[in-house]
């Protein structure tokens, strides 16, 4: 996400509330981490962003706007998550805008690649609203897996629309914003809702009826009971917050008793929570039934194979120090003649500065200071730096791209570990490697004469 | 061969088995159930890191990469 003159400066600070003002529709973007959410919203909205993080969280949060068929949407990026029950930052977040955020409606992107898992988020999501557009994203991946899928089946068990898209080519994204303007104009459907086990059901038929009438509009009243059941204290809070009173107290008194009664039958808050997980993940695979088909794909089987060569026991380090090696030597060898030419540029323009100067007559001192003491330590540090950062990052950008990354840290992790740190920071590792590297060629680079800071 | 419950280090390189208990808690544990990791469940050990630690897991159609400390904690019902 780049800078943008709104993202910036005494704009940074606005919060990423859902604006509200005539005809302003709002539409909250959910999903997965690393299902390309991001270039989902980044095609949609292009420029017209506003990133900022979440008040009171260290959370990051975007905004961005689009306009379809003349009506303006703002689009608010969720933090990536795999579940709304509020067990992190991010799930909180993720939730309470889904609740409190005013939203007229909420995209859940998918990863067609694992679709089960992330329906998981799905159901979720459509336990808390109902106008739902599933994006099903990363479709050509898919495809290159061998995975097809009947996203129209899925579409009439959820009861929502749900849209394939490859958001890096842009296909699929007019249809989602077809189906987006369908879901704010349309009444709410009745989508496809999680059944839990008998006792749980049972408790949740005694909650609702007594917490309908307290809650705000918009949150479901089955779901809410759910969750006050599961012992969620955020969400009870706020809830508190916003109705309080001894009607609340009666609800939260009542609250207790049923979990009392659940403990009696066994099912301890743990049990509870890994029952209501495991009809999650149930009804997931239930749904996903006939929806997905992998076909045998020569590129998996090849993916495989390559992995047995990068991630092994014998050839794991031998292959990444190689590799690494490699990339390494390209950026410091290949970065000697562009450094070389830029400083030779750039020394060249210092001199005819200094003449240019110098016909002006300053005092000595000014010239020093300006011309050797800025523009020459500025020439020096653009010379060393540029080119190999221009060279490392692209190829860096190369291995994660390819997928290479989470490997090196699946290699790494253990000599990390040692080191009480985990296999991510082996990116750290590299860049701390090349960002040393213009002090280990003083020696003998070709820009030596310009690392000596004594005077001469 | 006999079913057995073992941990899920005792896993061999493509070998599969289905999950019986998570005795993990806390955070490690809700990361599990995000990933489906649930009773009933089937894994298959792909293969080992070089140093032995982390292992890779095919889990409901993704690569996940365990240390060895959390999946002592995860019992697995396997053919040996």
């Amino acid at each position: 996400m780049g800078l943008t003159k709104g993202s910036t400066g005494k704009h940074a600070v606005a919060q990423p509330a859902a604006p509200k003002g005539e005809g302003q529709r709002t539409i909250a973007l959910a999903g997965n981490p690393n299902v390309g959410k991001s270039t989902v919203f980044n095609a949609l909205t292009g420029l017209n962003q506003h990133t900022g993080n979440w008040p009171g969280k260290t959370v990051s949060s975007a905004q961005g706007t689009y306009v379809f068929h003349g009506e303006r949407y703002t689009l608010v990026d969720l933090p990536g998550t795999y579940s709304l029950m509020a067990h992190s930052a991010e799930e909180e977040v993720a939730r309470d805008f889904l609740c409190f955020g005013g939203a007229q409606a909420a995209v859940v992107v998918c990863d067609a690649t694992c679709l089960e898992r992330n329906l998981n988020l799905v159901l979720q999501t459509l336990e808390i609203t109902p106008r739902v557009v599933v994006c099903v994203n990363l479709m050509d991946e898919a495809q290159k897996k061998g995975i097809s899928l009947n996203l129209l089946q899925l579409s009439r068990a959820l009861k929502v629309p749900v849209v394939g898209t490859s958001a890096r080519s842009g296909k699929g994204l007019a249809q989602l914003m077809e189906q987006v303007e369908q879901a704010v104009r349309q009444e709410a459907p009745a989508p496809y809702r999680p059944a839990y086990d008998a006792p749980v059901e049972a408790a949740i038929a005694e909650l609702q009826p007594r917490l309908a009438p307290l809650l705000p509009q918009n949150i479901p009243s089955r779901w809410a009971a759910l969750r006050l059941l599961l012992g969620d204290e955020v969400l009870s809070d706020r809830l508190a917050s916003r109705c309080p009173g001894p009607d609340w107290e009666a609800v939260r008194e009542e609250t207790c008793q049923l979990q009392q009664t659940l403990l009696e039958e066994g099912l301890t808050p743990q049990a509870l929570q890994d029952g209501v997980v495991q009809s999650l993940v149930t009804q997931a695979a239930a749904l996903c039934e006939g929806v997905v088909l992998q076909a045998p794909s020569p590129q998996e089987a090849r993916e495989r194979q390559l992995d047995r060569i990068l991630t092994s026991r014998r050839t794991g380090i031998p292959a990444m120090v190689l590799l690494l090696m490699g990339i390494l030597w390209l950026t410091i060898v290949g970065a000697n003649v562009p450094s070389q030419l830029l400083g030779d540029a750039l020394f060249w323009f210092q001199d005819q500065l200094s003449a240019w100067f110098l016909a002006l007559n300053p005092p000595r001192w000014l010239h020093d200071m300006l011309i050797l003491g800025g523009y020459r330590t500025l020439a020096w540090v653009v010379s060393v730096m540029l080119p190999p950062m221009a060279i490392f990052f692209p190829l860096f950008t190369l291995l994660e791209d390819l997928g290479y990354l989470p490997r090196v840290a699946f290699n790494l992790d253990h000599c990390f570990q040692m080191a009480h740190t985990c296999g991510k920071q082996a990116l750290t590792m590299c860049l701390v490697s090349i960002w040393m590297r213009p002090g280990s060629s003083v020696g003998h680079g070709s820009l030596r004469r310009d690392w000596s800071f004594s005077p001469e | 061969m006999s079913h057995q419950t073992v941990p899920l280090t005792a896993l061999l390189e493509g070998q599969t088995a289905k999950v019986q208990l998570l005795r993990v808690q806390g955070s490690m544990r809700r990361r599990l159930q995000d990933l489906g990791v649930i009773q009933g469940t089937p894994i298959q050990c792909l293969q080992r890191s070089p140093a032995g630690d982390p292992v890779a897991y095919r889990i409901r159609g993704t690569t996940i990469a365990l240390r060895q400390r959390d999946c002592q904690d995860i019992l697995v019902e396997a053919n040996f």
